[in-house]
């Protein structure tokens, strides 16, 4: 650990932090159709969407209707790309002539592109046409976060709301954030990350005869327009096996802060967003003050913990025994560390190094921030819903605590709300826990391990945390390409996305409905410096209580393992 | 919910001409015409104008006369058709046993000095292009005699291909494999041709 590596973390969560406040003002006109500098550009694209599809944008739905047309959106999604993975084999843009994918891969790779995960059981390089990653993959990147952020949007409306019956259009936050949020910020990013370096073409691959005289096959792809979107949408889906970790996906340290920025920054965005649209700055900026608190102590350990002697290279005898396992020489442990929290803080799933060989607390910290809820910021709009989700909890168990009315932002909480907010919060370690519990004890489960002893299970365990978090991020040993993994994977990952959304959904719907009431004596206030505490607490106990008796058979084990290893030499 | 179904269907298939046609079209037109070096994969070509390798993609060298990668867990060995990294555990024997393999090779033409971390363990992609500064060092000696060229030339060769660190601190030191194996080259033609 040195200075530099400190600065370097620092810098990279900070300004990914700072850069979400102007955006996010941003993306709150566009969810409450203010004018923007884009319109004379977007204004007749929006409008053809509308007209094509039959959409009255103005019409306010109420929370039925606005998660009856997201589920049919999301629905028709999924059947368009498992159609598009089953026929590869004859769709066009397939210059290595890849065949159509399996059933159970197929439904795996749709649900998690769909579902804003990214988790990929196949290596893509290898595996997927030029066709899938574009027309498939990419567009799924970009109206998969747009969903999530509707989710936002809506609840926002909610918030501000007094007594009314809609929570907005879910087709018009949609199409407009889509448009004029994601599709401007990736058409820059994406050019200029060519400019740095990283590869943009459609040939099937390149051939090259080394210094040694042997011959290296290059596989090339149109990856920068898929890489500004999986960065800046929260998914994480590499082109390449590698993802991010790719020189050709993130060939410098400065492509590396700046596609570092882009996984964190529009999930702050969304938060300040969500400020500004429910007329509760300030106490979004508590919100947001508790989340970058956790995810910089999480980066922190991180850090830490891959600064440690590693007992491989104790045993060798090597002077500097850091942990360079799984790592690029141009970003070094520091880079791995700041990146290893972001992605899996946010729910983005990208990886600049590979986790499984990270140290057991690294790996560890890594599953715990996924475990947390996906609040850090999480994904763009879905992470800021679920942590208002956790204000509420904070502000209900205060007001048990106290005897005050719990009240947020102006509205009462009740048993009903209270309800909702259960729903969305159990159903994440129900999935993650009985998941991994199934497989543990299914015929052949564990063959898809690839580590022996304690880090085996938190292969087990990371996969479905990863996959019911939505981040998309894996201990990348495992063989999950085979029906037992791909299906309860994907199965995993429905359950972590639309019961959320739904609970949120109905949080919103029952929130409009109620007068906004005044801040009073009895309010407790939402903007202090001990309330800012109090939401940490919730967050890290609910999150430690449900998680530890797992974590302590994987990680935590693997560390006493590591240091009775290391003391051995 | 059969309400939704159009809606549904005719945005899906908007948004995928325009986000799956359209934008990567877009894309990679303007990254072609602005950057078509990085846009192609910043490929190396020789003379003869016959590929030589990507600048950012390592590859295998085995010549005493060149500076050898680090260790490489895609396929044999930068396979650059399948990356990956070796996800071997921290306490894998089979970790262990490698990196005590490496050392042993090192230490075959670097008897003495310290090795660094970047040495004995594998990349993330498996294509790792660059080696840290200490890992180019021990090399020197070895280069050196292959060529018969002084070591003070060649670590001067070295250090012209060495990047810093971004403003000093955002990411490590390096040296590109290839490009300071071209650049060796070119210093010294002769050596190219097998000993």
């Amino acid at each position: 650990m040195n200075w530099q590596g400190w600065a370097e973390i620092a810098l990279t969560l900070g300004l990914a932090l700072a850069l979400g406040w102007p955006l996010g003002i941003f993306m709150s006109r566009v969810w409450n159709k203010e004018s923007t500098w884009l319109d004379p550009v977007l204004k007749p694209v929006e409008r053809l969407f509308y007209s094509a599809s039959g959409i009255d944008p103005d019409k306010s739905q109420g929370w039925l209707g606005y998660g009856a047309s997201l589920i049919a959106f999301n629905l028709f999604g999924f059947v368009l790309l498992y159609a598009m993975l089953r026929l590869q084999g004859i769709l066009p843009f397939n210059p290595q002539g890849f065949a159509g994918v399996s059933p159970d891969l197929a439904f795996n790779t749709a649900v998690s592109f769909v579902t804003n995960t990214n988790w990929q059981s196949y290596g893509g390089e290898s595996t997927m046409s030029h066709f899938t990653q574009m027309v498939g993959l990419t567009t799924q990147n970009f109206v998969s976060a747009a969903t999530g952020a509707a989710i936002a949007a809506a609840l926002a409306r909610a918030f501000a709301g007094n007594r009314e019956k809609g929570i907005g259009n879910f087709w018009a936050d949609l199409v407009r954030t889509t448009l004029y949020v994601l599709l401007p910020l990736s058409i820059v990013l994406a050019v200029a990350l060519i400019g740095l370096g990283v590869v943009q073409n459609f040939a099937a691959s390149v051939t090259a005869t080394t210094l040694d005289g042997s011959s290296q096959t290059i596989s090339v792809a149109p990856t920068a327009s898929q890489l500004a979107i999986k960065q800046l949408g929260i998914n994480g889906g590499g082109i390449f096996n590698a993802n991010s970790a790719h020189p050709f996906e993130n060939p410098s340290p400065f492509t590396n802060l700046i596609t570092a920025i882009a996984i964190n920054t529009l999930g702050w965005a969304a938060f300040f967003a969500f400020g500004r649209s429910a007329f509760a700055r300030k106490e979004i900026r508590a919100l947001a003050t508790a989340g970058i608190l956790i995810l910089g102590a999480g980066a922190a350990v991180i850090y830490a913990a891959e600064a440690q002697p590693a007992p491989a290279l104790v045993a060798a005898g090597i002077e500097n025994p850091i942990n360079m396992e799984g790592k690029e020489t141009r970003f070094g442990i520091a880079s791995t560390a700041a990146w290893a929290a972001q992605t899996t803080g946010a729910s983005n799933g990208s990886v600049n190094g590979m986790h499984d060989s990270m140290m057991p607390l690294g790996g560890g910290m890594a599953m715990l921030l996924m475990m947390l809820g996906e609040i850090l910021p999480g994904g763009i709009g879905s992470g800021i819903a679920i942590m208002v989700v956790m204000a509420l909890l904070s502000v209900f168990v205060a007001g048990l605590m106290v005897g005050r009315t719990p009240e947020y932002l102006g509205k009462k909480i009740e048993a009903r709300e209270i309800q909702y907010a259960m729903v969305a919060l159990l159903v994440v370690p129900l999935s993650t826990l009985g998941f991994s519990a199934l497989t543990v004890v299914w015929p052949g489960g564990l063959d898809s391990l690839f580590n022996p002893g304690s880090h085996g299970l938190s292969e087990l365990l990371y996969a479905f945390t990863s996959a019911t978090a939505n981040n998309g991020s894996a201990f990348g040993g495992i063989s999950a390409n085979v029906p037992w993994w791909n299906t309860t994977l994907g199965l995993a990952m429905l359950l972590g996305r639309f019961i959320p959304i739904v609970a949120v959904l109905a949080i919103a719907g029952s929130m409009v409905n109620k007068p906004k009431l005044a801040p009073s004596a009895g309010t407790l206030p939402t903007t202090s410096t001990l309330f800012i505490g109090l939401l940490v607490g919730v967050i890290i106990i609910l999150g430690a209580l449900q998680y530890f008796p797992a974590l302590a058979l994987g990680p935590i084990v693997e560390h006493f393992q590591v240091l009775e290893a290391v003391a051995a030499n | 919910m059969l309400n939704q179904a159009r809606p549904a269907i005719v945005s899906m298939l908007l948004f995928s001409l325009l986000l799956g046609g359209a934008y990567p079209a877009v894309v990679t037109l303007a990254g072609g015409a602005l950057f078509p070096g990085q846009a192609e994969g910043s490929l190396v070509r020789n003379a003869q104008g016959e590929v030589v390798g990507s600048t950012l993609i390592g590859q295998v060298t085995t010549g005493p006369q060149y500076l050898w990668p680090r260790p490489s867990a895609a396929g044999d060995g930068y396979n650059a058709a399948g990356s990956s990294g070796s996800n071997l555990g921290p306490l894998n024997q089979d970790l262990i046993d490698r990196v005590s393999s490496d050392v042993a090779a090192i230490r075959e033409y670097a008897p003495t000095g310290d090795i660094p971390p970047d040495a004995v363990t594998t990349s993330g992609s498996g294509l790792d292009p660059e080696i840290s500064p200490q890992f180019a060092a021990l090399q020197v000696d070895r280069i050196a005699l292959a060529r018969g060229m002084e070591a003070s030339a060649v670590s001067a060769i070295i250090a012209e291909n060495t990047s810093a660190a971004l403003l000093g601190f955002i990411g490590q030191p390096r040296v590109n494999v290839l490009i300071t194996n071209l650049a060796l080259d070119a210093a010294q033609p002769q050596a190219t041709t097998t000993e």
